[in-house]
């Protein structure tokens, strides 16, 4: 393999990883909080795809509103979804709330398929960013570049939100103890609110991008991409934002090298990620960046 | 006569009814109705042997569709003759001691049961370490391995051709005969002492730990236990729809024993048994809403996809407004049949 085409692969790498970034800080917010794994939150990606398509087609609206339209609506929805699927079990065992989630995902994906019909639609990627570019001598397209360079930017945007706002102060409260951010007067329920409408919208960014990447928007898009995003959460150690942007980095990278590398591993690809969440799970079971897990009954 | 015996006298009477039923379907029964009788059965196997895990130890086991597979594939690799195996096996030969191997029905399932608890047992370890929602996403994660595994082992499971044109061994007798052998060991095992320590993992791990219950050594029993009545169920499945692929065996499967054990109430035998034989029959009932509809004056066309709609929405009511289930974690006992009877009798 020639150096060129080794950078290629680390570009696309660093690019997947990206998308993994964004959907996994959604996970690893709401487990901060709740302690729940939102299943659903990879169907999230659907939502906002097929969001996006409508808006795009149906409406008309220039993918310049739309897209970040999308990304609100879809934070929307992600406070539905916990009004529906979680508010009434918060005082119920963790193992009602999981089950809750896994129907919920179902309940989205075969809606999906009710409302939309299951076969494929095409995204309608908007032209610039499928412009080849050439970056030093390597032929790229304009979204794998745009895809890190905007995952850094809504990244930064929520460091600021999580760490310089009151809001902020208050979900870092919750995740440490929700019991007594609740007695000091905090509204928990907005805060969960905010949770889930900040980290639903980082998934409709992922899920917009992800279906410009592969133009193919169908019911279960979102299963595979939630799953390895959820992976990458636990690797960068669950309830850590940073540490969820680099185990997407890493995850993505891994996949995409081990294939590059090793061209004969192709079709273990998507064993790769479970192979790695075992790994991780068995020598550090808090993630690289994880803290102590203190059993929070 | 004291009660024991009188529960005693009344399984056996319960079981001679069933075996009647069986035995006039058998005879009378149209084909679409043993179908959904042996998908009854299996459901209950299936079902009875994962609300061990999920009910009883209290651990969100999310792979069961991987056992599934496993006994699946082993008990119709098993079954296969050597001919068969070269005819189907078309782009890498079958490795070689499957291929020359052809055993009896029988002896398969058992080999499907202990293929599924090897599997189990390797990787139990990994899956132990962890509890609750780690473990939830770790043996999904295996059900996906398994299924990669098995598109792209060419040379063990024929990948994404699967195995077709199995021999349909699977009848009323095996399916209810694996059945009734599941309940009745799952329940002596949930009731002996065996049980009470595996209960009382489930309601608080420490306090059991501290009353000198090994956590790993009883729950690995029950997941070994549980993987064992999956790869036999699986195997009955494979010789009952005789044509197996990768994708038949999804998290769909898991998702559906799950809805089975959480309507018939976590940690309730018989709950898995009647949400089992509801699911079985009410899947099929409710192909009702996917085909078209026609009122006289007008028609609503069939939607595909609907009765998952509707099994979505089960779960979420059920595990949102009503918890508990069916059942409960309580059970029928005759105990309570006789009772209940008497106070009917006195008023």
């Amino acid at each position: 393999m020639t150096i060129n085409i080794f950078l290629q692969q680390v570009i696309n790498g660093i690019s997947l990883g990206s998308l993994y970034a964004l959907v996994a800080i959604g996970y690893t917010m709401v487990y901060g909080i709740l302690r729940l794994i939102n299943f659903a939150h990879g169907d999230l990606l659907m939502v906002a795809a097929y969001t996006a398509i409508y808006a795009v087609t149906l409406f008309s609206l220039p993918w310049q509103v739309s897209f970040p339209l999308v990304m609100v609506l879809t934070g929307l929805f992600g406070i539905l979804l916990d009004r529906v699927a979680y508010k009434p079990l918060r005082e119920a065992p963790r193992i009602s709330l999981l089950i809750s989630a896994i129907g919920a995902s179902f309940l989205l994906e075969n809606l999906a398929i009710v409302l939309i019909g299951g076969v494929p639609k095409s995204f309608p990627r908007p032209d610039v960013f499928a412009k080849v570019i050439d970056l030093w001598g390597l032929r790229v397209q304009v979204l794998t570049v745009y895809m890190p360079l905007l995952t850094m930017a809504l990244l930064l945007g929520l460091l600021y939100i999580v760490h310089r706002t009151k809001v902020g102060k208050a979900m870092r409260a919750a995740s440490k103890d929700f019991e007594t951010t609740r007695l000091m007067g905090i509204n928990l329920d907005r805060i969960i609110a905010v949770t889930f409408f900040l980290g639903s919208s980082l998934a409709a960014a992922g899920g917009m991008m992800w279906a410009m990447k592969y133009p193919q928007v169908n019911p279960f898009m979102g299963v595979i991409p939630g799953l390895k995003a959820f992976i990458a959460a636990v690797l960068g150690g669950i309830g850590n934002i940073v540490g969820a942007v680099v185990g997407g980095f890493i995850l993505g990278l891994g996949e995409i090298l081990i294939v590059a590398l090793f061209p004969q591993m192709a079709q273990y690809r998507d064993a790769f990620a479970f192979t790695v969440l075992i790994l991780v799970l068995l020598f550090r079971p808090t993630g690289i960046m994880g803290e102590p897990i203190t059993d929070k009954t | 006569m004291n009660t024991s015996r009188r529960n005693k006298i009344c399984n056996l009477l319960l079981l001679v009814v069933l075996g009647l039923i069986l035995y006039i379907f058998e005879k009378y029964g149209s084909e679409y109705q043993i179908r959904i009788l042996n998908n009854m059965a299996i459901f209950i196997t299936l079902a009875v042997s994962y609300n061990l895990v999920n009910g009883f130890c209290g651990l969100l086991h999310l792979g069961p569709n991987a056992f599934i597979t496993i006994g699946a594939y082993t008990s119709a690799l098993l079954t296969m003759s050597p001919a068969e195996k070269q005819m189907s096996f078309i782009i890498e030969p079958l490795i070689w001691p499957l291929s020359v191997v052809q055993v009896p029905f029988a002896v398969s399932l058992i080999a499907a049961g202990i293929t599924a608890t090897v599997f189990a047992f390797v990787i139990s370890f990994p899956v132990f370490r962890v509890r609750g929602d780690y473990l939830a996403i770790v043996t999904l994660g295996f059900g996906e391995v398994v299924r990669v595994l098995c598109n792209a082992m060419q040379s063990v499971t024929n990948g994404p051709l699967g195995l077709k044109g199995l021999t349909p061994y699977t009848t009323l007798w095996w399916s209810w005969g694996v059945a009734v052998i599941t309940v009745v060991v799952i329940t002596k095992l949930v009731h002996s002492s065996y049980g009470r320590a595996i209960k009382a993992i489930r309601e608080d791990e420490t306090a059991a730990k501290a009353m000198g219950v090994d956590p790993f050594k009883h729950l690995l029993l029950a997941f070994l236990i549980s993987s064992f009545f999956s790869g036999v169920a699986g195997g009955l499945l494979a010789h009952l729809i005789t044509t197996i692929s990768p994708t038949l065996f999804t998290f769909f499967l898991t998702f559906n024993l799950l809805i089975i054990i959480v309507v018939g109430g976590l940690g309730s035998i018989s709950g898995s048994i009647i949400a089992a034989m509801l699911f079985a029959w009410g899947g099929e009932a409710l192909r009702v809403v996917e085909s078209p509809m026609n009122f006289g004056f007008f028609t609503i066309p069939g939607i595909p996809g609907m009765r998952m709609v509707l099994f979505s929405i089960i779960l979420m009511v059920v595990i949102v407004f009503a918890r508990r289930g069916i059942m409960g974690r309580s059970e029928l006992s005759w105990d309570r049949f006789f009772a209940v009877l008497r106070l009917q009798t006195k008023s």
